[in-house]
Formats: structure tokens, sequence, C-alpha cells
């Protein structure tokens, strides 16, 4: 009984200083943003490497859902005779929540098992090390370009897969399934609001970019320095990230739409 | 670095495809801009009440769509609503004047929209012209209340 | 500078990694401008006292100077000075895997001076051809072999001209013409630039080649310090199998373990 007790504590423990820990990079890498802004260089490579090389599983993924929202809406509200505000249905459901969370838990797959893979990677191969002996601080160096580009990233990627959704779910309701396409743009038009849905999805994908970065940087960064460490530290930012992704959603619905 | 020009290219349309990403749900999804521009004539319609027509709301004539509703306003002379319908061009000179203008609901929860019938007038509907004969959305609260309303007093009159 | 004031100071150093103590009360000094050689058996810490004397690591107690300045007192800013006066190779060479050969050597001169990138080409062509692989510079790391690798990487860590640089395992896993290349190599750049030098190594003939001064350590201790040929013909016991490389003395063949007639008749 003691035992199982003395086993708890140790993982809460453990996790509290994970946690800590955590918390001191993020501002390690947060004091490297200043320095950024005079190499603007390192940032765009880092976009490149973690927002261009997403676009497109992220573009594809968009309007395939979509396309099925589009698919399955219309099956749906056929029956209630209101299928004119498919779009309304489509979008509010991207715009809200399928954009940022299903772009982050894709961003997560995509970018952010490859950064803590290349983080570790550098770790193992004692180039941040190297770093620290060249006088050059690889937090600031290596980790802030990459957590500024995921941060920068995020909203965009999710910003296109909503909008590729929204003309995904349009080709089918309006262009296969023969819903009118006045009444879907008005319905949508007049239903999603600017600050209410927009936005706020806007906002969501900012959090879920910094969370999936952080948690990615984090992971590699921490990793044992060998290759099993490595891959571990790869399936757990999935998983960490993810699980964030999807309780931070939770909690920032909460707070944006309820009343 | 390796391909330094690819990359700051690659980049750059990265950022503004997913501006114009933001810019589309902003402008074409949310209710930001709602002007219907585009081909077409004018042509008013006065209702007294028009439910939950909204702007870009399909005008059908005998089903098939002619035209959209562009504008509504408010008249407070009148207390009426007045509702822009902006026919299409190929119905130019097709409408007759005497037309009668109808909202209806697209089945039970569906969207309203507003229906013509024609007259047998010889001279037609132009930019700016007014349709007079209109006829209000049937507000389903209200149609509701009357059959209560009826049936209470049917059921008051066999007592 | 003075001449007989050593270049690094290290006085009753103790570091442990949880429960394992690795360093136990340790005084080394490294001369100026010659080469000193750490060696010992693998899993003594040679490492972790590189790190230390890079301020990497911090230790439990004792001093660390570091010409004049006490690396485990320096704060962050003060300790980046100071090593940028500082090289070290590391064991793997830690190349940047996604930037040339070219690059990586001029990375330290792009990172710490501004100077216009024409010095800049010129002082890392320099540097490459004193590791005699100035034709490489187009490569990338991942098409370099272990020595070639290490090479660059030495070009790379005098890139600043340090005033010292440390070698962690330089030898190990080497072919012999590229053992005999780094050898050469350490030895011709330490007396040409008025280097000092440390080697953590336990290969034996390639390091006694070269070095001026060993040290060896075991078990947190220092066992025995002096010139190669002292140490090859010591009287210790301990340090005689060690660079002699004796399979039995005082570190026993058998892990310890009870008298195998009583294994072998207690599992019946």
């Amino acid at each position: 009984m003691l035992n199982q007790l003395a086993a708890l504590g140790r993982i809460g423990i453990g996790t509290l200083q994970q946690l800590g820990r955590g918390h001191l990079l993020l501002l390690h890498i947060l004091s490297g943003v200043p320095a950024l802004f005079g190499r603007p260089r390192l940032l765009l490579n880092q976009i490149f490497a973690v927002g261009v090389l997403s676009l497109l599983i992220v573009a594809i993924s968009g309007t395939f859902v979509g396309m099925v929202l589009g698919l399955q809406g219309y099956y749906i509200l056929s029956q209630f005779g209101a299928e004119q505000t498919l779009g309304v249905m489509v979008a509010a459901s991207l715009v809200r929540e399928l954009g940022p969370v299903v772009t982050a838990l894709l961003f997560a797959g995509r970018a952010g098992s490859a950064l803590t893979a290349e983080i570790g990677l550098m770790k193992a191969t004692e180039q941040l090390s190297g770093l620290e002996m060249m006088a050059v601080n690889p937090v600031k160096r290596i980790l802030t370009p990459r957590f500024l580009a995921g941060f920068i990233s995020m909203p965009l990627l999710a910003a296109i897969f909503s909008a590729l959704g929204v003309i995904g779910g349009y080709f089918v309701g309006v262009g296969l399934l023969g819903v009118d396409d006045g009444a879907f743009w008005s319905q949508m038009q007049a239903k999603i609001d600017l600050h209410e849905d927009v936005f706020n999805g806007v906002i969501k994908s900012l959090v879920f970019g910094l969370v999936c970065t952080w948690i990615a940087l984090f992971q590699g960064y921490s990793a044992l320095p060998t290759s099993e460490g490595v891959s571990r530290a790869t399936t757990r930012t999935v998983v960490h990230s993810s699980f964030a992704v999807l309780g931070l959603d939770f909690i920032l619905t909460a707070l944006m739409f309820g009343e | 670095m390796m391909h330094n020009r690819t990359t700051e290219i690659l980049v750059g349309a990265f950022m503004a495809v997913g501006f114009v990403a933001l810019f589309f749900l902003s402008m074409q999804v949310s209710n930001l801009s709602s002007s219907a521009s585009g081909e077409g004539y004018l042509v008013d319609a006065r209702f007294d009440n028009i439910g939950s027509l909204k702007v870009r709301a399909p005008v059908t004539m005998a089903g098939v769509r002619v035209g959209r509703v562009s504008e509504i306003s408010f008249d407070a002379k009148t207390f009426e609503a007045v509702v822009k319908l902006r026919i299409e061009d190929r119905y130019r000179d097709a409408i007759p004047d005497d037309t009668f203008a109808k909202i209806f609901t697209a089945g039970l929860l569906g969207e309203q929209y507003v229906g013509l019938d024609a007259g047998g007038s010889a001279t037609y509907l132009a930019d700016g012209s007014q349709i007079s004969l209109t006829q209000s959305a049937l507000v389903l609260e209200e149609i509701i209340g009357q059959f209560l309303f009826s049936k209470a007093e049917e059921g008051a009159g066999i007592e | 500078m003075s001449t007989d004031e050593p270049l690094v100071r290290i006085r009753d150093l103790r570091f442990s990694r949880g429960e394992r103590v690795i360093f136990d009360g340790v005084d080394i000094d490294i001369p100026r401008g010659a080469v000193t050689a750490i060696m010992g058996p693998s899993g003594t810490g040679k490492t972790t006292l590189l790190k230390l004397i890079g301020g990497q690591l911090r230790p439990d107690s004792g001093s660390i100077e570091v010409a004049g300045e006490a690396v485990h007192r320096l704060g962050t800013r003060d300790l980046y000075r100071l090593r940028m006066r500082m090289g070290m190779l590391f064991q793997s060479g830690a190349l940047l895997t996604d930037i040339s050969v070219f690059d990586n050597v001029a990375y330290p001169l792009r990172e710490h001076t501004g100077l216009p990138e024409s010095l800049i080409r010129k002082l890392v062509l320099l540097k490459l051809e004193a590791v005699g692989l100035r034709g490489a510079r187009e490569l990338m790391p991942n098409e370099l072999s272990g020595g070639m690798a290490r090479r660059v990487a030495l070009a790379r860590a005098m890139a600043l001209d340090p005033m010292m640089i440390m070698y962690d395992e330089p030898f190990t896993g080497q072919d012999p013409i590229s053992m005999g290349v780094l050898v050469e190599l350490i030895r011709s750049l330490n007396d040409a630039s008025g280097l000092s030098s440390v080697i953590v190594s336990h290969d034996v003939a390639e390091t006694a080649r070269i070095a001026d001064l060993i040290y060896v350590i075991s078990n947190g201790k220092v066992i025995e310090h002096g010139a190669p040929e002292a140490m090859l013909n010591s009287s210790s016991a301990w340090t005689s199998q060690f660079m002699n490389g004796l399979a039995d003395g005082p570190v026993p063949f058998h892990y310890p373990a009870p008298e195998l007639k009583v294994d072998l008749l207690g599992g019946a």
C-alpha cells in the first residue's frame, strides 16, 4: 500500500520536475527572440522546414475533410429540408474546431516529430555541446528560430486548412449535390461571425502552435542522447502534443463560446 | 545554405497563401462583406414582414432562380421592409411590372427566399422600378398562435 | 603571459553524478605550450573532465582555473567569452550536419567576429589547408570519413585562434593512416601555433608518442603523472598494467564473483 503511494508520489514529483524544466526552457527560448530580429534568415529557413513542408499534408487533409463534411452534412440536413444551411455547418465546424485542431494534430505528426528528431540527433551527435563550446548558445541559436517558426506557421496552416475545407464542402455540396449556390454562401456569411468564429479560431491555432512546438523542442532537447532515446522522444512528442491539443481545445472552447 | 532563393520564394508563397486563406475566411466565409455585387438590374419590393430573409437569398420564378436579394433595409416612415432584388440581366424586359412577390420558406427549417409570380402586364420591370404586390413571410409563431386561438374559440363555441 | 604559471589549474575537484562519484579530490596542472594527456580506462570520466574545464558542467566542490579565471564561478557572458579562447574537438566531430565543410569552419567566425565575407573565406581556406582538406570544402559532413570529419572539426576548433584545444578521444575508431595523420596534426599544430593541447584518450601508444606530460586517472583519483617514458616504466603496478595493456593485474580479469567451485556446485 505504502509502496503504491510512494510510486504515485514519484510520478507526481517527476511530472512537476518535467513541467518546471519545460517552463525554464520556454523562458530561455523566449529570451532569444529579440536577437532573432537581427537575423531573419534563420527564421526564414525554419518557416520553410516547419511550415512549407507541412503545407501539402495540411492542404490535402483540409480539402478532404471539407468534402466529407459536405457529404455527411447534406445527408443529414436534407432530411430536415435544411440543406441550405450546409455552408454554415461546414464553415462553422472547420473554422471553430476542425481547422485548428486537425491542423495541430497533423503538425505534431509532421513537423513536431521532425523537430524532436532533429534536436535529439543534434544532441546525440554532440552538435549542441559543440555549439556551446564555440560560445554559441544552442537554445537561442537553434531552438528559438524553430519555436517562432512553429508559432507563425500554425495559424497560417490552420487558415489554409479551413479555407480549402470550405471550398471542398462547396464543391461537394453545391457542385455535386445541388445545394443552392447563394444560399450556401449567404447562410454562411450570416451565421459565421468574424470575431466570434474566425478570430477565435486563429487564437486557438496560435495557442496550439505554441504548445506543439514547445513540446517538440522540449522533448528533443531533453531526449537521452542515444538512438533509442531520440525515437522515444519522437513518440512522446506526438502523444503529448495530441493530448495537449485536445485538452486545451476543450478549455479554450469552454472559455470562448461558453456564456 | 542550400538554395537560398528557392527557400525564400517558397516561404514567401506559403505566407502569401496563408494570408489569402485568412482573408478568404474573413471576407467570404464570415459576415464582414455582404455586398452582393455583379450583373443585373435592381428592383425594389416592400414587405410588412420579411421574417428571416437574408441578403443573397435566392429570388425565384416558377422555382427557377432568376436573381438574389442584394440589400435589405427598413423604411422608418412606412414601417416597411425594403428589399432590393437583383435580377439577372438575361431576364431584363421579361418580368411584367404587376408581378407578385412573396416570401417563402424552403422546407420547415429551411432558408427563406423570394418567389415571384408573373402578372399579365405588357410593361416590364426595369432598373429601379418597384413591385407593389407583395405578401409577407409566414411567421411560424403567428400561425401557431392563430391556430391555437381558433381551436380555443371552437372549443368555447361547443361548450 | 608568464610561462611557469599553468594554463589550467585544477585543485581538489569533486564531482558526482547522482550516487556515482566520478572525481574524488583531483589535482591537475596543465602547462602552457605543451601537449598534456589525461589517460585512464573507459568510464573514468575523462570526457566529464573536459566538460568541467569548458564550463559545461559545474563541480560539486574544488576549483578549476583556466588562464587565471575560475571557470566554475563565471557568469554566462564571461564563460562564453572564455570559451571563444578554447577549442574543443568532440569524439564524433560534432559538425553541423546541415551545412557544408566550409560553412562549418566559417561558423564560429561568422558568429563572433563580424568580419567581411571575403576575409572569412581566406581564413577558412587557411584553416582547411592546415588540416589538408582545402579541397573538401564543398562536401557535406555526411560525405566525410570519420578521420576527415575530425580534421574538419579541428579546423573549426582553431578558427578563432584559441589558446587551448581539448581533444576528446581523438584516436578512437580510426584506421592506422588517419590515426597517424591526426597524431602528426595535433603535435605540429600545437608547436606551430603556440597552443596548449589537452588530450583525453585511452590509446596508449599514440598518446605516448606526442604527449609531453601524462596524467593517469582511475576511480576518481590521479594515480600518477609524469613524462611518457617515466609512465611506461612506472613502478606502480596499476600504471604499468594500464600503460602496457596487461590482462591481469591490480584491475582483475574476473568481475568480482564467488569461487567458481561454489557457483558450479551451488547450482546443482
